[in-house]
């Protein structure tokens, strides 16, 4: 019978035969956060009087939207079969903008609890996050949450998960994370399931770095698992990739809360801090080692994170501008894969060019310098990475559609992902219209189940961030998720749609389109432009082209009209305050050539993608 | 509904005036406007201040005129006690609402008062707003007999699918008869009309305005609807039962009205205003103008009495309550109406004078203007907003197409 362990075994004196370090792999909603709680109640890691709801998920941001941005790891005990065990659960970030930090936690641990909501099976990032854990050689434990729901179908998706890892739809376990049935079970199962780390006690220390936060009063923490040997306070350590050393000024468990230890041994996990305030000093995936007894080889799979999604992010009131480059390289502290430089725009001033992971990665950035810095802030459309050749043989690398270079060129190369898209079979058709439309080439097609699909697809990233998830969610009535990876580059027929005003380029609205689509995207921007931007004392043309070339056009007529007639009944003071309030909005407003263009135009203009971003954070 | 009043600072009870109102009181032309608010029925386009008698929550229409004469002889002590030296009035203006709702002799005791309180210049102009199903040939009489020299009616329109859209009850043959027993009165005529009522075609409009020119009025006002906030009519548009106006056929129908009133002898003398050329003016219209409709662009003194009413004395702006009972219970109190009041800065005032001043065809001095606003005057010519020879001789005059885009010429201005 299992209970909760009455002596503990110590941090840094731990057999590592009692150590059992697992993840949970589970898609947003499916109850990730709230199957963590029970576990801490249960283990009695946190006191009945100090529960909260999602307990671990500390910025209000991942509260809000029920995911986790970044990684955790807690130390649990537990007692099964008349020994103490230790749990560390590591918490896994769970959005493909973080795969690279999702397959760190998964480095760090030897099980995974795939958790899926019994009413909803399987989704596309999950399975992706399956394949990732399969690929690291970790026990998979199936479970089904939330069976205590009404339109929970159990049997379905246990089908559908051995299906997927094998084995008996018998061994799925089922759980409600909400009133905790299940669960104490589960706890017993991952000590007897998940095998103990292997790695030497007496080996050079050599400790895998899963996660690196920011925290302002103690600076970096970093979160380790110790693969072999032992590391103490006090101790120099060496950062591999880099070859800077630190002293460990504290070293500790998290159990939730951050507990200093004389150290950390062979196959435990924990924190370190050294007084770094950079999270680039303690990058996530590198291997610490002892400075004065070195590992002679550090851990495999380290890679530099590499922005994937570019957009200019400006401030709605220039003056704001060193406030966001303050509030940037703030940010930067907190989030290695944060990358910015100043950029300017004809149309929107100051700003800075940043560089992103995906398009969570830049809806998450965008909404914390606007929350927590207090920035009102346009964002331009996301772009990708463009490798462009020109006719004299010269190579660029394009992520701002405005340095696009004008003329003829040799190729354009593109971004391609792999996608795969779940959804139930009857939307297959739709599926395949929308990505044959966003240039896709079909991979493959799989049935999970009688009644689920797996499809696959290889397209541009290109696409997928303009307005593709939008419209995958759209068409599918919200069933379908998404999941990509990087998966090389393509040339393609590629060229820059510029938007004018009054013949003037307003470069905030070029675009790199396939030439295919580059008339639909003209008539899709100067049609919105001619609703956004309010009429002028002049006509105002505008037009989509490229290079010299138009190829949509629409026109702005000439406002003939504005003067309030009425008198009022002498009420000059009602008449003065509409005035007033006019001239206001006109502050508001910035003029490219003699056009006044409303703010909320660019916004709203812009934010075709915005809406993407909003649906995809929905889901 | 009745729109909203502005934000203000509090009224003193007293309804005394700060000292800088009485400054240059002496050189301003002073005039008294008063405010009937009552409508036999509410009009689905109209905001202004007036209510039915289900509306009235134990106000009286029959102690109006009472409860106005109050407020005058309260007016006449609270300038004099602030010092504002007195002054004949040179206009007085019945509007509403529907002064003529009430009995012709009690628009004559409260012009009484006024006369009682202030005096009454020589040669004052002296009107009253009229609907044409309201009064008759001996009612217009018996206001000539009391004083009265003017009578402004609310024609709006001259075609019934557009009056009905108005929710106007008259029939549009009462025009030519209200009119002729105006003149057998003496009264000079004025003729309300409303364009750019959804619905209306330009055709409808030239017809409202040979309409209304055959009935040889000496002045014609021409109001473009605006759909305001909180009426049926805004409603009825959100709903999408009424289209909503269109600008661009309101500037057309604007055009048509100052081409067509132009042709018959009218000259436009404010935005929306347009008086006869009288027997023996050479230039453009002077005495048919509305003087005390001019007041309020001249930026003038004048006290408005009543539920609502808006006043000005020396750059003190303030306003009545709404409401017919709440305005009794306080004039019967002897406390001053006022809701609220704002003392404007200099350079609010000259901003206002602005905005005002350059909606007439008087014009308004460039001499007047600070510096960035001079900047701007050039470009306003060029763009062809303001008349080029009356700015070479210092005036700021709105042409045909700056009157239209008149408030983009104030925020350039201001």
């Amino acid at each position: 019978m299992a209970t909760r362990a009455e002596s503990a075994p110590r941090p840094a004196a731990t057999d590592p035969a009692l150590i059992r370090n697992f993840c949970i792999i589970a898609h947003i909603d499916h109850g990730k956060s709230t199957l963590a709680d029970r576990m801490l109640q249960l283990t009695g890691s946190v006191s009945e009087r100090d529960m909260r709801a999602q307990y671990l998920d500390r910025m209000d941001i991942e509260r809000e939207r029920g995911i986790t941005i970044k990684s955790q790891a807690v130390r649990m005990p537990w007692q099964a079969g008349g020994r103490g065990y230790v749990l560390n659960m590591i918490d896994t970030p769970g959005h493909v903008d973080f795969s690279y930090e999702v397959s760190r936690s998964l480095a760090a641990c030897e099980g995974a609890v795939l958790l899926v909501d019994a009413s909803q099976g399987i989704e596309a990032q999950t399975l992706a996050n399956l394949y990732l854990a399969l690929d690291h050689d970790l026990t998979i434990l199936p479970v089904l949450n939330k069976i205590d729901l009404p339109s929970a179908d159990p049997d379905r998706y246990a089908r559908e998960l051995s299906g997927l890892i094998g084995g008996d739809p018998a061994d799925v376990m089922r759980v409600s994370a909400k009133t905790g049935e299940g669960v104490t079970a589960l706890l017993d199962r991952l000590v007897e399931r998940v095998p103990p780390p292997a790695g030497e006690r007496q080996e050079a220390s050599r400790a895998l770095i899963f996660d690196s936060v920011y925290d302002s009063y103690r600076g970096v923490v970093t979160y380790v698992r110790m693969v072999d040997g032992v590391l103490h306070a006090r101790d120099r350590i060496r950062m591999m990739s880099t070859g800077a050393t630190h002293e460990i000024l504290e070293i500790g468990v998290a159990s939730p809360e951050p507990t200093p230890t004389q150290g950390l041994a062979v196959g435990e996990v924990g924190y370190l801090i050294t007084g770094v305030k950079d999270v680039r000093q303690s990058k996530v995936g590198d291997t610490v080692t002892d400075a004065s007894n070195p590992a002679a080889e550090a851990l495999a799979g380290y890679t530099e994170p590499l922005p994937m999604v570019f957009s200019g992010l400006y401030p709605l009131d220039g003056s704001d501008y060193p406030d966001l480059r303050d509030a940037l390289d703030k940010l930067k502290l907190s989030d290695a894969a944060l990358a910015y430089e100043p950029e300017t725009s004809v149309a929107l001033g100051f700003g800075f060019r940043c560089g992103f992971l995906g398009l969570l990665h830049l809806e998450i950035v965008t909404e914390r310098l606007q929350r927590e810095f207090g920035l009102d802030l346009i964002a331009t459309a996301p772009s990708v990475t463009y490798h462009v050749t020109a006719e004299d043989g010269t190579e660029l690398t394009v992520t701002n559609p405005s340095e696009f270079p004008p003329g003829r060129l040799v190729s354009v190369r593109e971004p391609v992902v792999r996608a795969a898209i779940l959804a139930p079979k009857e939307y297959v058709g739709v599926i395949m219209e929308l990505c044959q439309g966003k240039r896709g080439t079909l991979e493959g097609l799989d049935y999970l189940s009688e009644n689920r699909v797996e499809i696959g697809y290889t397209m541009p990233l290109g696409e997928i961030v303009f307005d593709f998830f939008d419209q995958l969610k759209s068409k599918t009535a919200g069933y379908a998720s998404l999941n990509y990876e990087p998966a090389g580059e393509a040339e393609a027929d590629l060229v820059k749609v510029d938007i004018l005003l009054q013949g003037e380029r307003v470069d905030a609205f070029s675009a790199i389109v396939h030439r295919d689509k580059a008339y639909d995207y003209g008539v899709l921007m100067t049609g919105r432009l001619k609703k956004l931007i309010p009429r002028q004392q002049f006509e105002v043309p505008i037009q989509a082209a490229i290079g010299a070339r138009i190829i949509a056009r629409e026109t702005i007529r000439a406002m003939r009209k504005d003067v309030l007639a009425k008198c009022y009944g002498g009420d000059i003071t009602r008449k003065r305050k509409l005035l007033e309030k006019q001239k206001e909005g006109k502050k508001r407003m910035k003029t490219l050539g003699r056009v006044d263009v409303p703010q909320e135009a660019f916004i709203a203009a812009l934010s075709g993608d915005v809406d993407t971003r909003n649906d995809q954070r929905k889901k | 509904m009745p729109a909203p009043l502005p934000q203000g600072e509090p009224a003193p009870e007293d309804g005394l005036l700060p000292p800088t109102a009485r400054e240059g009181a002496a050189r301003r032309a002073f005039g008294v406007y008063l405010h009937v608010p009552f409508c036999r029925t509410r009009c689905g386009y109209c905001d202004f201040n007036t209510y039915t008698a289900t509306e009235l929550q134990g106000a009286k229409q029959e102690d109006y005129a009472a409860e106005a004469a109050r407020e005058i002889r309260f007016a006449g002590r609270a300038l004099r006690r602030s010092g504002v030296p007195g002054r004949l009035a040179q206009t007085v203006f019945f509007g509403g609402g529907t002064p003529t709702l009430l009995p012709s002799d009690h628009l004559a005791r409260m012009l009484g008062t006024v006369r009682e309180v202030w005096g009454i210049a020589p040669g004052a102009e002296i009107t009253t707003e009229s609907n044409p199903d309201s009064v008759d040939e001996r009612y217009l009489a018996e206001l000539a007999e009391a004083g009265f020299t003017r009578v402004s009616f609310g024609m709006q329109s001259a075609v019934p699918h557009v009056l009905k859209t108005l929710e106007r009850t008259h029939d549009p043959a009462r025009i030519p008869l209200v009119v002729r027993w105006a003149r057998r009165a003496g009264l000079d005529v004025s003729l309300d009309l409303i364009y750019g009522t959804p619905g209306e075609s330009l055709d409808d409009w030239r017809c409202s305005l040979d309409a209304a020119l055959e009935q040889e009025p000496d002045h014609i006002s021409a109001y473009s609807l605006i759909v305001e906030p909180g009426t049926k009519l805004a409603r009825q548009v959100r709903r999408g039962l009424v289209p909503e106006p269109d600008d661009d056929l309101a500037a057309d129908e604007y055009e048509l009205a100052d081409e067509v009133l132009g042709r018959a002898g009218f000259d436009w003398y404010e935005i929306s205003n347009w008086a006869r050329r009288a027997p023996g003016e050479t230039g453009r219209a002077m005495a048919h103008r509305s003087r005390h409709n001019l007041a309020y662009w001249r930026d003038a003194d004048w006290w408005g009495i009543g539920p609502g009413a808006h006043s000005h004395v020396g750059g003190v702006r303030w306003w009545n309550v709404k409401h017919p009972a709440a305005y009794a219970h306080r004039v019967q109190a002897g406390l001053s109406p006022a809701a609220g009041r704002e003392v404007l800065d200099e350079a609010t005032r000259t901003m206002e004078a602005i905005m005002v001043g350059v909606r007439i065809a008087e014009g308004f001095p460039v001499a007047r203007l600070g510096e960035a606003a001079r900047s701007e005057v050039p470009g306003l010519v060029a763009e062809g907003l303001l008349e080029p020879e009356e700015a070479a001789r210092g005036m700021l005059v709105l042409t045909l197409r700056g009157r239209l885009l008149g408030d983009a010429v104030v925020r350039r201005l201001t």
